[in-house]
């Protein structure tokens, strides 16, 4: 979003940015409704859905009790016939009491009819470590790897205000399930957004900043983790690209391996648990369509192999920190760097 | 009623003999369940049923040649062949699907109801499910929710007496399923879910409180699946005698006599059995004529493209 002209932007939280692509897209198109825990009257937990039951009636925004199984699979006979449906699931983690209206209802409802059947719906949930750490291991946890890995899914997690609007946008228009995974410590990160009417293509990344030594790719919160060490390296006379994925599947691998052919080094940072998670796809997908570009391993960088502990100190240490991203960097480009530990 | 024994005792056999393969849950001795509920139901309601849910799709009004083809794994199944015996759908009819997970198709009726009362449309939503599904979270939060919004929905349990090989006094604490509807404030409807006519009545007036915004209704439909739970179950977890006391209630069995006893000629009887066995014939030759999907083809419909 680099090119934006700052004439036609305002400057917004991305809980403000999420709100404004509802309140668009339900003006728009009287098929879009919400239904979630807390959503109406009280505006949702990150008050991304503040003030839209005053404007658009109960009808249309549906606070529904604790019963995620239940008002997801609502969500998917509403899909069935003709609505468009943006649901929340407050936290990431009660995706598991309804794994499986999400997995083996929504994600194979068009497969499984041979094509008859569309599931034009939303999943919009948050994720990840809160800003100020402590949710602990039910709160916390970062999940996109269980979704992109069930056939059926579209997976967006963006990290702009910008991009976090014109993705649920962009998801609420798509006639195949999206799960939005909003981070939970980026709701009142600010940032540019176009004033008007605009979407963020699905799968498609954004190169956010240019480079040519070394690429970082991540998604979510993990782009801010790359950003910072990316200026870190800077000062050390290293020029680094970085790449925000923004969506995960569809995956635009064209965008990455562009930049991988450039730089000849790379790094994949995301906040989830390293194993298992979206690296190890992304890692080695790189290493077999530009393996003989690289100048050394794929690196990747993420969660240790352990739930997200209480203990501020110890949920530091289970999550990636800019030091893991310089320490990868570092030794990809055989240097020492202050505060990589390397 | 005749039909789908008459499809569903083909499809035993071709199952038997390798043309339809995986898993095969039959409804033999059901048929008077779905054939009750879906007479009572229009054209453009909605249901969601089971993994044993060619009743349900025949009933609905899917074709047999459609079911056939989509056992046989064809192009021209219902499903294009990528769903199955468990995984009927057919949006033609109403029949927004079948689930292969107990209770996991309950929900999604639910938000069918849901939407025809956003819209405003006077249609209803019916969801076939067995005893078993009555243990399960969906079952209650559905019947929670629909409850709470006041939808058009029929919760329509088919009692077959066994949540596959468990009896279901060995699964539940209480002697009637019908009785958890006063949990939610849903009236609860006991029937004999072998006699069609009766079927067909308390189903006809759920359906009526639908339409007219009274919101949902638990039916519970006392029958008896005279076949095992799945092709090859060696049935050891239940008396033979206990078959045969049901297989003397048969609804196709009932269903004749009543016939019968309204003046209907035997000859009259099968004559119109004569040609439910030739329809049953004749979809079967289609099937088995119709192409295979083409591998090349095997991810489409993932994604709308």
């Amino acid at each position: 979003m680099s090119t934006l002209n700052k004439a036609t932007t305002r400057v917004l939280t991305y809980a403000q940015a999420l709100n404004e692509a509802l309140l668009e897209e339900m003006e728009r198109d009287p098929k879009v409704v919400l239904l979630g825990e807390d959503i109406g009257e009280f505006g949702g937990l990150y008050s991304v859905t503040r003030g839209l039951l005053e404007r658009f009636g109960p009808a249309r925004v549906m606070d529904t009790p604790i019963s995620e199984a239940g008002f997801v699979g609502a969500a998917l006979g509403l899909a069935l016939t003709g609505y468009r449906p943006v649901v929340e699931i407050m936290f990431v983690d009660f995706i598991f009491v309804c794994a499986d209206q999400l997995f083996n209802h929504i994600a194979k409802a068009r497969y499984t009819s041979g094509g008859q059947r569309k599931a034009p719906l939303v999943v919009r949930t948050q994720q990840g470590s809160a800003a100020t750490g402590g949710k602990a291991a039910h709160h916390s946890q970062s999940l996109e790897a269980i979704f992109c890995h069930i056939p059926g899914w579209y997976v967006v997690a963006p990290y702009t205000p910008a991009d976090a609007k014109g993705l649920l946008k962009a998801a609420i228009r798509d006639d195949n399930p999206v799960a939005l995974l909003e981070h939970k410590a980026l709701y009142f990160t600010r940032g540019p957004v176009p004033s008007g009417d605009y979407t963020v293509p699905i799968g498609r990344a954004a190169v956010v900043r240019e480079g040519r030594d070394l690429t970082l790719v991540a998604y979510s919160r993990a782009v801010g983790l790359a950003l910072t060490a990316a200026d870190a390296l800077s000062r050390e006379g290293v020029s680094t690209e970085v790449v925000d994925l923004r969506t995960l599947k569809p995956l635009d691998i064209e965008t990455v391996i562009n930049s991988v052919r450039k730089t000849h080094r790379a790094v994949v940072a995301h906040e989830a648990a390293r194993f298992c998670g979206f690296g190890a796809e992304l890692t080695a997908t790189i290493q077999q369509l530009a393996f003989d570009d690289l100048d050394g391993p794929v690196l990747r960088v993420g969660g240790l192999d352990a739930p997200v502990p209480y203990n501020r100190r110890l949920e530091r240490a289970v999550l990636p920190q800019v030091g893991d991203v310089l320490a990868a960097a570092s030794r990809l480009l055989k240097i020492r760097l202050a505060g990589s530990g390397a | 009623m005749y039909l789908i024994r008459r499809a569903e005792e083909r499809l035993e056999q071709l199952f038997a003999q390798g043309e339809a393969y995986g898993s095969l849950h039959l409804c033999i001795g059901q048929e008077a369940t779905v054939t009750g509920a879906c007479a009572a139901l229009r054209p453009d309601d909605y249901i969601t049923c089971t993994y044993r849910g060619h009743g349900a799709a025949l009933a609905k009004g899917s074709p047999v040649r459609g079911l056939m083809a989509e056992l046989l794994g064809r192009e021209a199944g219902l499903c294009r062949g990528r769903g199955g015996s468990m995984l009927l759908t057919d949006l033609s009819v109403g029949n927004l699907g079948a689930s292969g997970i107990v209770g996991g198709a309950i929900p999604i009726a639910v938000g069918a109801a849901l939407g025809a009362k956003i819209s405003g449309s006077d249609q209803v939503a019916l969801t076939f499910f067995g005893d078993g599904a009555t243990n399960q979270g969906t079952f209650h939060e559905s019947l929670n929710l629909a409850a709470l919004w006041k939808l058009p929905v029929i919760f329509f349990c088919e009692n077959n007496q066994y949540a596959e090989m468990t009896p279901v006094w060995k699964g539940t604490s209480i002697a009637r399923l019908a009785d958890r509807g006063c949990a939610y404030g849903i009236p609860g409807v006991v029937v004999d879910g072998n006699d069609v006519e009766a079927v067909y009545r308390v189903t006809a007036e759920a359906a009526a409180r639908a339409r007219a915004g009274q919101g949902p209704t638990l039916i519970e439909a006392v029958t008896y699946r005279l076949c095992g739970h799945m092709f090859g179950d060696p049935e050891t977890y239940r008396p033979k005698a206990e078959v045969e006391r049901w297989r003397a209630r048969d609804p196709l069995l009932i269903g004749r006599q009543r016939l019968q006893e309204r003046g209907v000629a035997e000859a009259e009887i099968r004559r119109l059995e004569a040609e439910v066995e030739a329809e049953v014939e004749e979809a079967v030759e289609f099937a088995r004529k119709s192409p295979e999907p083409d591998p090349a083809e095997a991810t489409r419909y993932v994604y709308v493209e």
